[in-house]
């Protein structure tokens, strides 16, 4: 009784304000105050958070490295692209298969990179998916059904604000209950102490291919938005920097930190729109921000503490009343 | 009546070096066994091979007439053997009992789904569990830092942490490694009287490891004699005290 | 006759990923970590030895000597900064920092060098050698020789010298070596200092092959000796050397017969089979961490 009892205004709260943001950005376009360039920004944000927080499933929560995010993105986004592309079902639900289709893609794939990696103790699974992320994009430049290096075309404009911003909530939460269950504890355990968690009775080897597993199905999803959303795809757009580009986002926000990633996702998408005379420094300074983020605060800047609207709401009632 | 563990002629080597050496013991359920010896006897390694961290090089080892050998650590634990380590390990950015929660694991039943839905099923285990951890807690005198990260515990109370998550995966036997270690004597008192209790609770059998000599012959029933990997006596505390080989390599040298 | 050439081939490519596994190795060896940034050091090398040829117009074995001194300080630099203070955290917290490292010295060359790729000068020329009908050009010769002379030195650096048996001291058990009055700081220091003296020689010697120098070199020639590393049984000296050139043959035989582009997806899927197959690599043991 008391679990459910403490949780509940906290879901209430962020419900509330999830649909609150939701029609406050809609009637912003609505009234013209977001132009199409700023709508665009904001769908590459959901896509961006989409990314984030499934990889901080992998390296936050799990705490395994992963340098192939961006491999797995481009499997959904070239499978969900061929599915639109080919398939004739209605308009209304071809996308929803599409992007479906290109997440299981990505999680068929992520089983495959995952069972040799995740059986062993270490630190396999970086290197796995660093050459995982490179052989995907050889391969790409090489298939004729992909396009090979001319890129892929013809795909239908699908992703909106609305369909990019309530994935991205359906995303965050498939991902937050996973995590606020015994599943997420099973996870997190294994960050913690691999060896205590087989001897507390969990099943790490599965555990371990069950989050990498999830986090690359969104990653598929993510791309597949990404496709119906830029038209033409090419190898180049999934190469190792988007995928350090994920990366510096969860370290940045916070391993293990759900709305930390949000929140860097956020900020390091709309940064580099407005420093555009540094954007040829950019992954210089990613580099710097991977090395100091890890010495000076390896655990992000929320760590693995959550950002609570609630207890905001609580903390302005208090100074408000009291 | 079968033993509930048996092993035997149970040994490992590091390159060179037989860690465990035809290493034998019974233990039969609801006993509380001692296993004594010098640093660096294998105690440590013995519980590694009991609990599949470490595979052994010949032997067996029959729980209830199973056979562990070859069998993963978390397999080991859901067939009923349960441990502590020398040094601790811990949960530790994990809350107290989030610790005990998580070896509730092969307990709890509902799926990925049913948490996602919030199924009620979800609801009825998270509270059912949550009540059961607290109630291991309260065993510990822990219920207090429940919700606390388990690495802000005192080191004492870290020690009682472990215990009470091996507890939590309800075993038949509880393998205990040093477990008053660092303790002060009235903590080490105290926790010596919880672990008979625990034992008599859960009716379980218990391997203690222990330095304190006086300590383990006050509390076991049984004791066994490690030296170099090889048992070289056991049987009850008085025969161990009585016995020449002990007393030549043990008690001697600690008096 | 192909085939042979595919085979010594293979051993002169064989001999560069050797020289550089070595790197990988060593220290995994003894800090247990992937140090992402190797390959970018080779790629420093390189672009020293380069410099050195271009610029201050040096022999090409003064050219060598200058970037082994400069990757070994530099490799030295990197632990200290980057590495040191992160040794008791989790083990994915200095993962990320070698990719940090990794990523800076790429885009500090490009700034510096530019991404334009440089022409390597020729600097071994001279007639190729005849073995029976197969013609062996002599930078073949000078690669292979060079790396087996080198390894046979390391080999017998680490076994008979106090540096080189507390190098292995450590990697054993880092704590009951401190016991025993050796200086890890210093152990580890030399560790990084050799590994990336290797690759820099690894470095020059790639680029007598491939005469083209530019920032994105090391990224896949480290991946690749990376994996030899792992095929050979990561930590183990020997290992890196047979499984480079089990790789170096792998890949020369790939990119004759079946394709050159698929040459890199056939070193992957070896990586994988050796996972699947025997975790430890070929020489290497399950190293069971104590507990
Ligand atoms: N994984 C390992 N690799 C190499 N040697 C090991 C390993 N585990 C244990 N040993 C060695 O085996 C021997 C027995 O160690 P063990 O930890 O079992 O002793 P112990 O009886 O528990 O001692 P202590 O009282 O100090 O805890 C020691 O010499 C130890 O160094
Ligand atoms: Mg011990």
């Amino acid at each position: 009784m008391n679990v459910l009892k403490k949780k509940i205004p906290s879901y209430i709260v962020n419900a509330i304000s999830v649909i609150a943001i939701y029609l406050i950005i809609s009637q912003l376009v609505w009234i013209g105050v977001i132009n199409n360039y700023y709508l665009g920004i904001i769908i590459v944000i959901g896509i961006n958070i989409i990314l984030s927080t499934s990889l901080n499933l992998t390296t936050g929560f799990l705490g395994q490295l992963t340098l192939g995010h961006a491999g797995f993105m481009s499997i959904g986004a070239y499978a969900s692209a061929l599915f639109s592309i080919n398939a004739n079902l209605p308009e209304s639900i071809e996308f929803y298969f599409a992007l479906l289709v290109g997440g299981i893609c990505a999680a068929i794939v992520g089983i495959l990179v995952g069972i040799p990696a995740l059986r062993l103790r270490g630190d396999y699974l970086a290197i796995i998916t660093l050459g995982f992320g490179e052989i995907i994009r050889v391969i790409i430049l090489n298939l004729d059904f992909t396009g090979g290096a001319k890129g892929l075309f013809g795909i239908p404009y699908a992703t909106n604000f609305t369909n990019v911003f309530f994935i991205m909530l359906l995303t965050i939460y498939i991902i937050w209950t996973v995590i606020d269950s015994r599943h997420g504890r099973a996870i997190k355990s294994i960050r913690e102490d691999e060896i205590a968690a087989e001897a507390a009775g969990v099943p790490t080897t599965y555990y371990k291919l069950f989050a990498f597993t999830l986090g690359s199905f969104f990653a598929g999803i993510a791309g597949g938005l990404y496709s119906h959303y830029i038209l033409i795809i090419d190898a180049a757009k999934f190469d190792f920097n988007r995928s350090i580009e994920i990366l510096v986002i969860v370290v940045l926000g916070g391993m293990g930190s759900l709305t930390g990633a949000i929140l860097a996702a956020v900020t390091l998408t709309i940064l580099p729109e407005y420093l555009r005379e540094f954007s040829e420094y950019r992954m210089l300074i990613y580099a710097v921000i991977l090395i100091f983020a890890m010495i000076f605060r390896p655990k992000g800047l929320l760590g693995t503490s959550e950002f609570s609207l609630l207890k905001v709401f609580q903390f302005i009632k208090r100074k408000v009343i009291g | 009546m079968t033993k509930l563990l048996d092993v035997k002629n149970l040994s490992v080597s590091f390159g060179g070096l037989k860690a465990v050496n035809q290493f034998e013991i019974q233990i039969g359920s609801q006993e509380l066994v001692g296993l004594i010896g010098p640093n660096g006897a294998g105690k440590t390694t013995v519980f590694n091979l009991l609990t599949g961290v470490y595979t052994p090089t010949e032997g067996s080892i029959l729980l209830d007439g199973n056979s562990l050998i070859g069998k993963g650590s978390n397999k080991i634990v859901n067939m009923g053997v349960a441990r502590t380590f020398q040094n601790i390990r811990l949960f530790k950015n994990l809350s107290v009992i989030d610790n005990v929660k998580i070896a509730f694991q092969s307990q709890m039943k509902y799926s990925a789904l049913a948490a996602v839905l919030r199924l009620p099923s979800y609801w009825k285990e998270e509270k059912l569990f949550e009540e059961k951890a607290l109630d291991l807690l309260k065993i510990f005198k822990l219920e207090n830092f429940a919700y606390q990260k388990a690495c802000n515990l005192p080191y004492g109370e870290q020690r009682k942490l472990e215990i009470a998550r091996a507890l939590a995966t309800e075993p038949k036997l509880l393998l205990l490694d040093e477990p008053a270690a660092g303790m002060n004597p009235s903590e080490t008192n105290e926790l010596m009287e919880t672990i008979r209790l625990v034992k008599e609770k859960f009716e379980i059998a218990i391997l203690l490891i222990e330095h304190d000599m006086s300590l383990v012959m006050g509390i076991c029933e049984k004791v066994a004699v490690l030296e170099y990997g090889s048992i070289i006596a056991s049987g009850s505390p008085e025969q161990i005290q009585n016995d020449p080989r002990v007393i030549a390599s043990y008690l001697g040298e600690s008096d | 006759m192909d085939f042979v050439l595919q085979i010594i081939n293979g051993l002169h490519v064989g001999s560069i990923y050797a020289l550089i596994a070595l790197g990988y190795t060593m220290v995994y060896g003894i800090v247990k970590l992937i140090n992402f940034a190797h390959g970018d050091v080779i790629m420093i090398g390189s672009y020293v030895v380069l410099l050195s040829l271009t610029e201050l117009h040096v022999p090409f074995w003064i050219a060598i000597i200058v970037a082994v001194v400069f990757c070994a300080l530099l490799g030295m630099l990197i632990e200290r900064f980057a590495y040191k203070p992160l040794r008791n955290a989790s083990r994915i917290t200095p993962l990320i920092t070698a990719i940090g490292v990794s990523l800076l010295l790429q885009n500090i060359a490009m700034k510096v060098f530019s991404a334009n790729p440089k022409p390597f000068p020729n600097v071994i020329s001279g007639e190729p050698f005849q073995f029976g009908g197969v013609q062996v050009g002599q930078v073949t010769i000078y690669t292979i020789l060079i790396s087996v002379v080198l390894m046979v030195l390391l080999e017998l650096f680490v076994l008979k010298t106090k540096m080189g048996k507390a190098m292995r001291a450590v990697s054993e058990d880092a704590g009951a070596a401190t016991l025993m009055g050796i200086n890890i700081n210093t152990t580890i220091a030399i560790t990084f200092a050799i590994g990336s003296g290797l690759a820099a020689v690894g470095g020059a010697l790639y680029s007598t092959a491939y005469p083209i120098v530019d920032p994105y070199i090391g990224s896949m020639l480290g991946l690749k000796a990376f994996i030899a590393a792992v095929l050979g049984g990561i930590g183990k000296i020997q290992g890196a050397m047979l499984g480079a050139f089990i790789i170096g043959i792998t890949e020369c035989l790939t990119k004759g017969y079946v394709s050159s582009q698929l040459s890199e997806a056939v070193v992957f899927a070896i990586l994988i089979l050796v996972l699947l197959v025997k975790p430890a690599g070929i020489l290497g043991q399950n190293i069971r961490e104590k507990v």
